[in-house]
């Protein structure tokens, strides 16, 4: 077993009264939790439990109705990343694999942004801190994020790699630009008190011509100091920036850099900015130097910041390997006694290292929600930088994470739909799970029951089909739905089920002499072949309709079909004899000699059944009586029919 | 010219705010339904003025929230009336609530159905319920719609489509109509909005179906339409050529038909191997300007165009509603979709 990397969380459960021990069940999601009556010896607490279960849940931005837009728009950038065409060789997949991270980020600023606004404009206080929370922990993913693709997706090589590490840093430290807005806006910029700080910071980021267009205000205030502000703009503007889609390769930009860097330390040898201290200040960050640079710790508030201005003045030409010994080296140098290293810090230099297990493990665990892994590892595997080694549970991390945060989605009431898609696009385990999940989806309407079914259909998932109809089926029957639940067991082809209610219907018929739901019987459709008590239902129907428009002969044909092949029940022949009874008792003759030899058969049959039946049992003798009038009385009709139906053949129609 | 706007709710119903036919302004608020929430809202949103000028092509304003409403349980039907009432309890079953799926209005009267089998007839200056048509089906109501003043057209789970006499007493409807094969469920109905015999349906396997409800108990045409169940289907209130559907398998279809005016209906005939069709019989009358574009059927004669109306896949468009050249639907990506230049 792992040792634990942090230490877990207490979380008070109020409402349980200290001392009491609980009892605790887990759920998909979360756990419950209940007062018991256990009374460990010594403790004399009594007195009567509490009668609350309560639910204690991990994961709270599940529920923050602003964080619910990042999971439903990252699902559709997920999904349509999976549809990207696997031909291609991943090179040429690059770009678009970096514009879909680009795409995630975009979503995760726009709820950043969306949060900040309800922070800054909440008046309760403790939500207010709860959303400022929420704010840090996304602008760190999104740091985080934005240097792994520029690290492992972009994969730049020596060179380039500054230049991103550069835009990197400036996109994350925003406040520069407010800073300058201030100088700028104010009525003399150059004496501002912020000015030279802003100037600074430029310079730092390696936004020399900002720089430049600032330093220019102060200039044109010190006409005496004019030839040393000119020499700096000159040096400023004539620091070598690498260009990747030029001719230059990177041993010439190498050689151009040096020969500007030696420049530029001759003029700090030659004192020459020595009267003004700023502009010594800057000179001597333009070479680069170490103790300079840590002194503006805090306009460079970040180790990163602090080891892509080192890189930036000192080793442009950085290669990605090595990035991880200057990283390790800035950050003990710029971290002091008193700061400790946070995990933010851990995960950045674990990608420096370019580390990936390492940072999504420190991810995972300092997160509360599986979804910044679970998207990330996944664009990583994509961009084929995941080996695929098993983890001992049988399935790779990708597949691992993204179930992981799958089942996380399915225990909320309305995200489970999203879930459906990460689940389909884990080929190992994804459909036993998904087949576990969504029977437990609470169908509280038909829509919502059909949406359901919907997906299990499409992914031929038919117990889970035949289940889902079932339930539905059996909550209309219990409420006398007939007809919905007849709908439902069609759609699961369940003929077990279409034979309950067939039955069902028939009892109705039995007890009121009528049928209930007429236009459903009569409407059936080829439905009715689903099954044979059905489909007796639906003849049965028929020959009363046909009855009912004195079509005798045809409906005394179906009615004897019914008999003989077998479509009715056995315990049915009698009420279908004693319907025959009418029909015999016609004037005209209806059935000929032979249906009525067919009809004796079938009576005899019946007779003969049930005289076995009774001779174990005990029946009332009224009911007896009754049934023994009933055969008589069938007897007599059927001898009757028999004996005009043969003098009918036997006629010569002259 | 589509916008997402991710709204974190499930819309199930989004409706338009009706504007006067007078006035030539476009459609600007919208109301949603949610589903599927611990609490559900019914939510009001604007879109805010398009700039004045043209050049101003393709501005697209985010919704902005104007007012929302709790709602207990999904909110399965939207309609918009000039007042607002409430009659809790109007559908149950003989131990528990059921939900009701359709709502139907003709100011003052309101009709609803539901998963019981009922219609009830509510009228909006009264208390209680008016009518109450018992046992109306055995199977589920999904929608209802108003055919005249006084007679609804209801569609429910075994495919079948009835009309409803409400001057009647009787509890039995008046027409029951339906296919000849498979009884597949229907889950919407829609009547063109000036000849009042067309109607058209959608159900669980994506065919949008044409019926004439005057003639024989046949659709008219059928046409295959999504691969999933189909969940609305609304003609143009003011340009019936234009027909729009919407289904749980993600797309948004926006069908124009066009009449031809080479030759009468009734010669025309055939097959489209896509399409089943009947070739119209001439109806009484035959004039032929009269005769609806959607009952010839025929694709290939009657140049039936379908398009796309949403960029990309996703998840199940719920609902739609469209109201001069303004669209608006909403899905089960918790996303709602408005576009305003629609081509009709």
């Amino acid at each position: 077993m792992e040792e634990v990397d942090v230490e877990p969380t207490v979380t008070n459960i109020p409402e349980i009264r200290h001392g009491k021990h609980m009892g605790f069940a887990w759920g998909p999601g979360d756990i419950l939790v209940y007062e018991t009556h256990f009374k460990p010896s010594g403790y004399t607490l009594s007195g009567p439990g509490g009668s609350f279960i309560h639910k204690v849940r991990k994961d709270e931005d599940i529920n923050s109705p602003i964080l619910r837009k990042l999971f439903n728009e990252s699902h559709h950038i997920f999904v349509g990343l999976q549809t990207i065409n696997d031909d291609l060789p991943s090179k040429s997949k690059r770009p678009q694999f970096i514009s879909i991270s680009r795409n995630y980020r975009s979503v995760i600023r726009a709820c950043m942004e969306e949060l900040q606004q309800v922070a800054v404009s909440t008046r309760d206080t403790e939500k207010g801190t709860q959303y400022g929370n929420q704010v840090s922990i996304l602008l760190a993913i999104e740091l985080i994020w934005n240097l792994c693709e520029v690290l492992f997706i972009d994969a730049a090589p020596a060179g380039s790699l500054l230049l991103h590490l550069l835009d990197w840093v400036r996109l994350h430290k925003a406040d520069v630009d407010e800073k300058a807005k201030d100088v700028l806006q104010s009525d003399s910029p150059a004496e501002h008190h912020n000015y030279w700080d802003v100037v600074v910071s430029y310079v730092l980021q390696g936004r020399l011509e900002e720089a430049r267009q600032m330093l220019v205000k102060q200039a044109t205030l010190q006409p005496a100091s004019r030839n040393m502000y000119k020499l700096m703009d000159s040096l400023l503007s004539k620091m070598p920036f690498y260009n990747p889609g030029g001719t230059q390769t990177l041993t010439e930009f190498d050689v151009k850099w040096r020969n500007w860097h030696e420049e530029v330390d001759r003029y700090l040898k030659d004192n020459t900015f020595a009267s003004n201290r700023h502009l010594e200040l800057i000179c001597k960050i333009l070479v680069g130097d170490e103790d300079t640079l840590l002194e503006q710790k805090e306009l460079l508030s970040t180790w990163y910041h602090f080891l892509v201005t080192r890189l930036l003045y000192s080793h442009p030409t950085v290669k990605p390997t090595d990035l991880h010994y200057y990283a390790q080296s800035c950050l003990t140098m710029f971290l002091d006694s008193r700061s400790v290293q946070e995990p933010l810090d851990s995960i950045l230099l674990a990608a420096f290292e370019f580390d990936i297990y390492l940072v999504i493990k420190d991810c995972s665990i300092v997160l509360n929600n599986w979804w910044f892994v679970a998207h990330l590892t996944d664009l990583l595997d994509h961009c084929k930088l995941l080996q695929s080694h098993n983890l001992n549970f049988g399935s790779n991390m990708r597949e691992f994470l993204l179930l992981e945060y799958a089942s996380g989605l399915f225990t909320h009431h309305s995200l489970w739909q999203c879930a459906v898609d990460y689940f389909d696009h884990c080929p190992e385990l994804g459909r036993a799970c998904l087949e576990l999940q969504i029977e437990r989806v609470p169908l509280d309407t038909e829509r919502k029951a059909l949406k359901v079914l919907r997906i299990c259909e499409e992914r031929q998932m038919s117990e889970q089909v035949r289940s889902i109809c079932k339930i539905m089926a059996m909550r209309a029957l219990r409420n006398n739905r007939l007809g919905s639940a007849l709908s439902w067991s069609i759609r699961a082809k369940d003929a077990a089920f279409a034979t309950l209610i067939s039955e069902r219907f028939l009892q109705d018929y039995c007890a009121k002499g009528t049928f209930s739901d007429l236009d459903l019987i009569d409407n059936l459709g080829p439905a009715m072949l689903l099954s044979d008590r059905l489909t007796f239902l639906g003849k049965y129907r028929e020959f009363h309709k046909l009855y009912g428009e004195k079509r005798f002969k045809e409906a005394a044909k179906l009615l004897l079909s019914l008999m003989t092949a077998k479509i009715a029940p056995q315990s049915f022949w009698m009420t279908l004899l004693t319907d025959a009874l009418p029909l015999l008792e016609q004037k005209e003759v209806i059935f000929s000699a032979d249906q009525t030899y067919e009809l004796m058969y079938c009576l005899e049959e019946l007779t003969s059944s049930l005289d076995t039946a009774a001779s174990g049992g005990e029946r009332p003798m009224q009911e007896e009586d009754v049934e023994q009038t009933k055969v008589e009385l069938l007897r007599l009709s059927l001898a009757r029919n028999l004996a005009m139906a043969i003098i009918k053949e036997g006629t010569v129609e002259t | 010219m589509e916008s997402a706007k991710y709204v974190s709710q499930k819309i199930s119903k989004t409706r338009w705010r009706p504007v006067s036919y007078s006035s030539l302004q476009q459609p600007d608020i919208f109301a949603t339904g949610s589903w599927d929430n611990e609490e559900n809202k019914v939510s009001v949103w604007s879109i805010g003025n398009l700039g004045s000028s043209g050049l101003e092509d393709g501005f697209e304003g985010d919704p902005q929230l104007i007012c929302e409403q709790k709602h207990d349980g999904d909110v399965l039907d939207l309609q918009t009336m000039s007042i607002c009432k409430h009659w809790a309890r109007a559908h149950r079953y003989p131990s528990d609530n059921a939900p009701s799926t359709g709502v139907a209005c003709n100011s003052p009267e309101i009709v609803t159905v539901g998963e019981d089998g009922r219609i009830i007839v509510f009228r909006a200056d009264q208390e209680g319920v008016v009518r109450v048509i018992e046992n109306a089906d055995s199977s589920t109501l999904h929608a209802v719609t108003y055919l005249r003043t006084t007679e609804v057209l209801t569609v429910n789970s075994i495919g079948q489509l009835k009309l409803w006499d409400l001057r009647q007493q009787s509890n039995s409807p008046s027409q029951i109509l339906s296919l000849s094969r498979d009884r597949v469920p229907l889950y919407c109905v829609d009547r063109h909005p000036n000849q009042q015999h067309i109607v058209a349906t959608g159900g669980q396997d994506g065919m949008l179906c044409v019926w004439d409800v005057r003639q024989g108990n046949m659709p008219f045409s059928l046409m295959e339409a999504h691969s999933a169940e189909m969940w609305e289907v609304h003609f143009h209130p003011t340009n019936p050529d234009h027909l729009f559907t919407c289904s749980e398998d993600g797309s948004l279809l926006h069908w124009e038909t066009s009449s031809p005016s080479e030759m009468p209906s009734f010669l025309q005939g055939g097959r489209n191997s896509n399409m089943t069709s009947r070739s119209a019989m001439a109806p009484a009358g035959g004039n032929q300007s009269i005769i609806s574009a959607w009952l010839h059927g025929d694709s290939s004669k009657s140049r039936l165009e379908t398009t796309h109306m949403l960029p990309s896949q996703t998840l199940s468009v719920n609902s739609l509603d469209v109201l001069g050249q303004c669209l608006v639907c909403g899905t089960d990506g918790e996303a709602i979709f408005v576009n305003r230049q629609v081509p009709v």
